[in-house]
């Protein structure tokens, strides 16, 4: 309980980012730092803001990336290539912190390099609010949790609907920002229709946490968007489909531009 | 019951996606129930002796200790069932798999050896079966996708970064954690998130059990050394493990120096030292740059050819127990035709890094090296490159 009387900034303000959004539930576009390329990056997550998106995941692209499927990891391997690295994406993230909070997705080994400690002092630095290291289990985080509550940068976790209940409640009690909650077993991708059981997931996850419930992996469609939020989710993380219509456009901000408005549109009450 | 390692000093560890920690969570405590249940044990010793053909013999190599002045031994891993020491593992983890009633199986291969390993295995006890393997591989290890292919397992060309064994085991795990509620995943080297990296040394250490017994009833002593190819380690750690009380025997892991240890182009990181890192589950000493990107290994051996090892190998070098050394693509190729020669035995291009090492010790000790191997599968590259 000691943790709750410390002020932390980041999850404070993605507190109130869960509060203040107006919407069915907050909408949660993922993009990847440096894809297409770093400028157009930049440019897709000031379209995300202004068509209505409460929080940005900012991906940092990795070489080996073991929770997503083929299309987030291709635009990772794109972006590497352009030249994106861990400064570059940063840099980004220190470009739209002003306008909407960040939280960064990287993997542990990244995390690791420098030091937990150095990078999240970094990430700090950037004015951004979180962090979520889909390789980094309940098991492996103490380190990385003392570094971003020092820092008042939120260490989201994730759980899956493999995560069984005791699990869940430990996991639960330790959510700084948000729950991650992996809708789906499986990476990162589209799906037709969400997983039969992801409205057994969100309640399972609601009840583990008093934290906001964000609800990701496999959300696509407005349509989808719509019935997470109909489940009880405080908010919808959507990924593949957004990095799909960045690398298929010609104009790729505008593309995720339309996109992030139609879901939230699809979220409005 | 007893406990299984999850860490080995500071490395090792979980770093998997959370949707995976129930899965290793259930794995590990069927393992600690099946090491100690004797019907398992005795299925699996029935299956080693009967299918396999264990023990494998300790050989005396004739002329080679003629050449070398010196006695050296080869534990003959290429005369297990498949031609290498894989099959141990893979034969311990698939009865493990029914018993947790799993019915897909899903494995990696660098060389083929060890998908060849698991679609015996499966072909044995009827289970469905998926290869993962970089189309680099594919092109290299020809043979041994035409025996996957026959046996029953479908294989999946993996066409991602430099299209080699770390794709693979990253396309392995990926399937995993989509599939992880009815597959297992027969991971093919001791490394990994635990309980692999103990589970894998377990099932491969009766390689040095048999050989330690073996040198000690032919030679009266121990060796002075042991000797091992390592790319994840396994057949290392199943050699090393029987000696790691017997302080008198050096432990001699040979990794891959590709063109030099001094270029970018190795498979070596135990051999150059450096940051510790994750990869594929666990830390252990990696190739990484600065930022913690994983660098592209390379070497002429495929099931060397990775950026990763086991974590017990990075204690064992860290605590002064082992040594690790490395060797290089020419010097591998060498050996591979003077051992051919010198003793009419093809071995494998991995276990000829083990064996140019040994080739090059020019003092008067007693040598036991794991002959990991055999090398037919290699022959078409062999022939092309030299
Ligand atoms: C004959 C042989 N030896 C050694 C290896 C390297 O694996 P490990 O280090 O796990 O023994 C392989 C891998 O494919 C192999 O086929």
């Amino acid at each position: 309980m000691s943790d709750l009387t410390i002020t932390q900034t980041g999850t404070e303000r993605l507190a109130r980012a869960f509060s203040e959004h107006g919407k069915r539930a907050a909408l949660m576009p993922y993009m990847m730092g440096g894809y297409p390329t770093h400028e157009e990056s930049l440019r897709i997550g000031q379209a995300c803001v202004q068509a209505g998106a409460d929080i940005i995941e900012l991906g940092v692209p990795y070489s080996d990336p073991l929770a997503d499927g083929p299309v987030i990891h291709a635009a990772g391997t794109k972006a590497l290539t352009a030249g994106a690295n861990i400064a570059s994406v940063l840099e980004l993230a220190r470009a739209l912190a002003p306008d909407i909070p960040v939280v960064l997705m990287c993997y542990a080994n990244m995390v690791l390099a420098p030091g937990v400690e150095a990078f999240v002092d970094r990430l700090a630095r950037t004015g951004a609010c979180g962090l979520i290291v889909p390789d980094l289990p309940l098991e492996e985080t103490e380190q990385a949790l003392a570094a971003c509550d020092a820092h008042g940068i939120a260490l989201v976790p994730l759980v899956a609907p493999t995560t069984p209940p005791e699990r869940l409640a430990q996991i639960g009690s330790q959510t700084r920002g948000f729950l991650y909650t992996v809708s789906v077993v499986g990476t990162t991708g589209e799906r037709a229709a969400l997983s039969e059981r992801f409205a057994e997931v969100v309640a399972a996850a609601k009840a583990a946490t008093h934290a906001p419930v964000a609800l990701g992996f496999g959300i696509s469609t407005p349509e989808q968007a719509r019935q997470a939020a109909q489940a009880g989710a405080d908010g919808v993380i959507v990924g593949t489909r957004l990095v799909r219509a960045a690398g298929e456009a010609q104009d790729p901000a505008g593309a995720v531009g339309v996109l992030v408005a139609e879901l939230a549109a699809g979220l409005a009450l | 019951m007893s406990t299984i390692e999850h860490r080995f000093g500071r490395y090792g560890g979980q770093f998997v996606p959370e949707t995976l920690m129930p899965a290793l969570a259930e794995l590990e405590q069927a393992w600690l129930a099946a090491r100690e249940d004797p019907n398992y044990r005795s299925e699996l010793e029935g299956l080693l002796r009967d299918f396999a053909g264990r023990p494998t013999p300790l050989y005396r190599a004739r002329r080679l200790s003629e050449r070398m002045g010196r006695p050296v031994y080869l534990k003959r891993e290429d005369l297990n069932h498949t031609g290498s020491h894989k099959l141990n593992n893979a034969l311990g983890q698939a009865l493990l798999a029914k018993r947790m009633g799993k019915r897909r199986i899903i494995a990696e291969t660098g060389a083929g050896q060890h998908g060849v390993a698991t679609a015996t295995v499966c072909a044995l006890l009827g289970l469905e079966c998926v290869i993962y393997m970089g189309a680099e591989d594919t092109r290299r290890q020809r043979p041994n996708v035409q025996r996957m292919e026959l046996l029953g397992a479908t294989v999946q060309p993996i066409d991602a970064g430099a299209r080699t064994l770390k794709e693979a085991t990253s396309a392995a795990i990926r399937d995993w954690v989509t599939n992880v509620q009815s597959t297992h995943y027969v991971i093919g080297s001791a490394v990994g998130p635990a309980p692999y990296p103990a589970l894998v040394r377990d099932l491969q250490r009766v390689i040095g059990d048999e050989a330690r017994a073996q040198v000690l009833k032919r030679e009266g002593r121990l060796p002075s050394r042991v000797i091992a190819c390592v790319g994840g380690g396994s057949n290392a750690i199943g050699t090393f493990t029987a000696f790691l009380d017997d302080p008198q025997v050096q432990l001699i892991g040979v990794e891959a120096g590709g063109e030099g240890i001094n270029t970018p182009r190795h498979g070596a990181p135990l051999t150059v030292g450096g940051r510790a890192g994750v990869l594929h589950g666990s830390l252990s000493a990696i190739m990484q740059d600065e930022e913690g990107q994983i660098i592209e290994a390379h070497s002429v051996s495929a099931g060397l050819d990775y950026p990763g090892t086991g974590p017990q190998h990075a204690f064992l070098r860290d605590s002064g127990r082992a040594r690790y050394v490395a060797v290089t693509d020419a010097q591998a190729l060498a050996a591979f035709r003077e051992v051919t020669r010198l003793e009419g035995i093809i071995p494998a291009l991995e276990t000829a890094h083990a064996l140019a090492w040994t080739l090059a010790q020019e003092d008067g000790e007693l040598d036991l090296v794991c002959l990991s191997g055999r090398g037919d599968k290699d022959l078409a590259e062999v022939l092309a490159l030299t």
